[in-house]
C-alpha cells in the first residue's frame, strides 16, 4: 500500500514540475474550445445546444494529449523495468500510475470545464450536469487510454497510434457522457439512466484497463 | 546467438496440410457461389423493395464475416498469450485485412441498399454505428501490425487490443434487439422461426456458405503466405548475420 501510495505522489509530482504535463492538457482543453466558436459561428443559441459535446469532445482529445508519455518516459529511464520487477503486483502499479495520471490531467479538465462553459453560452444548471458527467466519465477515458499508452510503448510507437487504438474504445463512453449532458440543455431527455451506464462504464474501464495495459507490458517488453 | 528459428519450427506440417486442402476448399468455393448466384439471380424480388434485396446475398454473408474475423482473432489471441504459439501469432495477423475488408463490404453494401429503401446513404443507428467502430477496431490492429519492427512483438500487441475490442462483438449482435432503430431487427434465427420467405432464403443460406468458404480459402492462403513471408525474414536475418561475422 505505501509503496502504491509513494508511486502515486512520485508520478503526480513529476507531472506538476518543469516538463511535466499536468497543466497542458487543461490549456490546450482552453484553445481548443476557443477554436470551436470560430468553426461553428458565434450563434449562442447553437452554442448553447451543442456547448456539452464540444466540451466532452475535448476532454477526449485532451486527456489522451499527455497518455503517450505515461510509460515512455518511465521506459526510458529505466524506472519502468523496477516497476515491473517489484514486489506489488504489475496491476496495481499502473492502476496507480493511471490514478495518478487521472488525478494530475483528467481532474484540472472536470474543474476548468465550467469556466469554459461560460464562453459556449451554457447555462448554470447545464454546466453542473456537464461537470458531474465528466468526473464521472473521465475516469474511463483514462483507464481505456491506460491499455493504449502501454501497447504503444510496448511497440515504442507513440502519439498518433495511441489516438487510432484508442478512440474507438471510447465511443460508448462518449455516447452516454454527452447524452446525460444533454438531459439538462434538452427539454425531457432523462439524466438518471445515461449517467448510471456512464458510471458503469468507468467501473468496467477500472478493472479492464489495469488487467489489460499489465498483460500489454508484460509480453510487450519481454 | 540467438536466432527466430522458433519462427521456422512447427508450422511446417500446417504449410503441407493447406498445400493439400486448399485445391479441394477453391473447388468448392466455386461450386457453392456458381449454385449460390444462379439461386439468387434467379430468387423472385422483393414485394416491396424490388430487385434491391438482392444486395442483402451480399451484405449479410460480408456483415457476419467481418464479426466472425474478429471471433478468430480472438481465439488466435488466446493462442499467441496462452500458450506462445508462433503459429497463433500467423492465424492472428492473416485475419485481420480479411475481416477489415468483409467489414468494409458490409458497410457499404448496406449504405447502398439504404439509399433505395431508407432514403439515404448513412443514419447514425446503432448497428451502423457498431458495425463502424468495428471498422476502426480493425484499422488500429492493422495500424498495430505495421508499426511493430518485430513480428512477435505485433502480435502480442495485437492480441490484446482483440480481446478488449471483442467487447464491440455482442454490442453488434444485440444493438437491433436493445436499441429500436431503423435497420431491421433478427430476421433469421429468432424465436418462432426465420419471417424470410424460403424462397429467398435459400439462395441466402447458399450464398453464405460460399462467402464463408471464400473467407476460409483467403484466410488459409493468408496464413501460408504469412509463413512463409516470416521464413524469408528468418533466412536475410541468418544471411545478415553470418555476413557479418565474416567481414571481420
Amino acid at each position: 500500500m505505501r509503496a502504491i501510495v509513494a508511486l502515486m505522489l512520485r508520478d503526480m509530482r513529476i507531472a506538476v514540475r518543469v516538463g511535466g504535463g499536468a497543466l497542458m492538457g487543461a490549456l490546450f482543453f482552453l484553445v481548443l474550445v476557443v477554436m470551436m466558436p470560430f468553426a461553428i459561428g458565434p450563434d449562442l443559441k447553437l452554442l448553447a445546444r451543442i456547448g456539452p459535446a464540444i466540451l466532452w469532445l475535448g476532454a477526449l482529445l485532451a486527456s489522451l494529449l499527455a497518455l503517450d508519455r505515461l510509460f515512455v518516459s518511465d521506459y526510458e529511464d529505466g524506472s519502468l523495468d523496477l516497476l515491473m520487477t517489484g514486489a506489488v503486483p504489475l496491476e496495481l502499479t499502473v492502476a496507480a500510475k493511471a490514478v495518478a495520471h487521472w488525478l494530475t490531467t483528467c481532474l484540472p479538465l472536470v474543474i476548468v470545464a465550467p469556466l469554459l462553459g461560460l464562453l459556449l453560452n451554457i447555462e448554470m444548471r447545464a454546466m453542473g450536469a456537464v461537470a458531474l458527467t465528466l468526473l464521472a466519465g473521465t475516469p474511463a477515458l483514462t483507464f481505456l487510454g491506460l491499455i493504449g499508452a502501454a501497447l504503444s510503448v510496448a511497440l515504442r510507437r507513440g502519439g498518433l497510434l495511441l489516438a487510432v487504438l484508442v478512440l474507438p474504445l471510447t465511443v460508448p463512453v462518449l455516447i452516454f457522457g454527452v447524452s446525460a449532458s444533454n438531459a439538462a440543455v434538452v427539454e425531457g431527455a432523462a439524466f438518471g439512466p445515461p449517467f448510471t451506464i456512464l458510471c458503469a462504464l468507468s467501473l468496467a474501464a477500472l478493472v479492464l484497463g489495469p488487467v489489460a495495459a499489465a498483460a500489454a507490458l508484460r509480453y510487450g517488453l519481454e | 546467438m540467438k536466432m527466430p528459428v522458433i519462427d521456422l519450427a512447427n508450422p511446417t506440417k500446417f504449410l503441407a496440410l493447406v498445400n493439400r486442402v486448399l485445391p479441394w476448399l477453391i473447388a468448392a468455393t466455386a461450386i457453392f457461389f456458381a449454385v449460390g448466384l444462379y439461386r439468387a439471380l434467379n430468387a423472385p424480388d422483393d414485394y416491396q423493395q424490388g430487385a434491391t434485396v438482392k444486395i442483402m446475398y451480399l451484405h449479410v454473408p460480408a456483415a457476419w464475416l467481418g464479426m466472425m474475423g474478429w471471433g478468430l482473432m480472438c481465439l488466435a489471441a488466446l493462442g499467441t498469450l496462452v500458450w506462445r504459439h508462433p503459429l497463433a501469432d500467423v492465424a492472428g495477423k492473416a485475419a485481420a485485412p480479411i475481416g477489415a475488408a468483409f467489414t468494409f463490404v458490409c458497410l457499404v453494401t448496406g449504405s447502398l441498399w439504404g439509399r433505395p429503401t431508407w432514403g439515404t446513404y448513412w443514419v447514425w443507428d446503432a448497428r451502423l454505428t457498431s458495425e463502424l467502430v468495428l471498422l476502426l477496431l480493425y484499422f488500429g490492429v492493422l495500424a498495430l501490425y505495421w508499426t511493430a519492427e518485430e513480428p512477435g512483438r505485433g502480435a502480442r500487441a495485437a492480441a490484446i487490443l482483440s480481446l478488449v475490442g471483442a467487447v464491440n462483438l455482442p454490442i453488434i449482435k444485440f444493438s437491433v434487439d436493445w436499441w429500436n432503430t431503423l435497420h431491421q431487427g433478427e430476421s433469421i434465427f429468432r424465436v418462432g422461426g426465420s419471417t424470410i420467405d424460403p424462397s429467398i432464403l435459400a439462395p441466402l443460406i447458399f450464398m453464405t456458405i460460399a462467402f464463408t468458404l471464400l473467407f476460409i480459402t483467403l484466410y488459409l492462403a493468408a496464413m501460408r503466405n504469412e509463413i512463409l513471408r516470416r521464413r524469408v525474414r528468418a533466412m536475410r536475418l541468418m544471411q545478415a548475420q553470418t555476413l557479418a561475422e565474416a567481414t571481420p
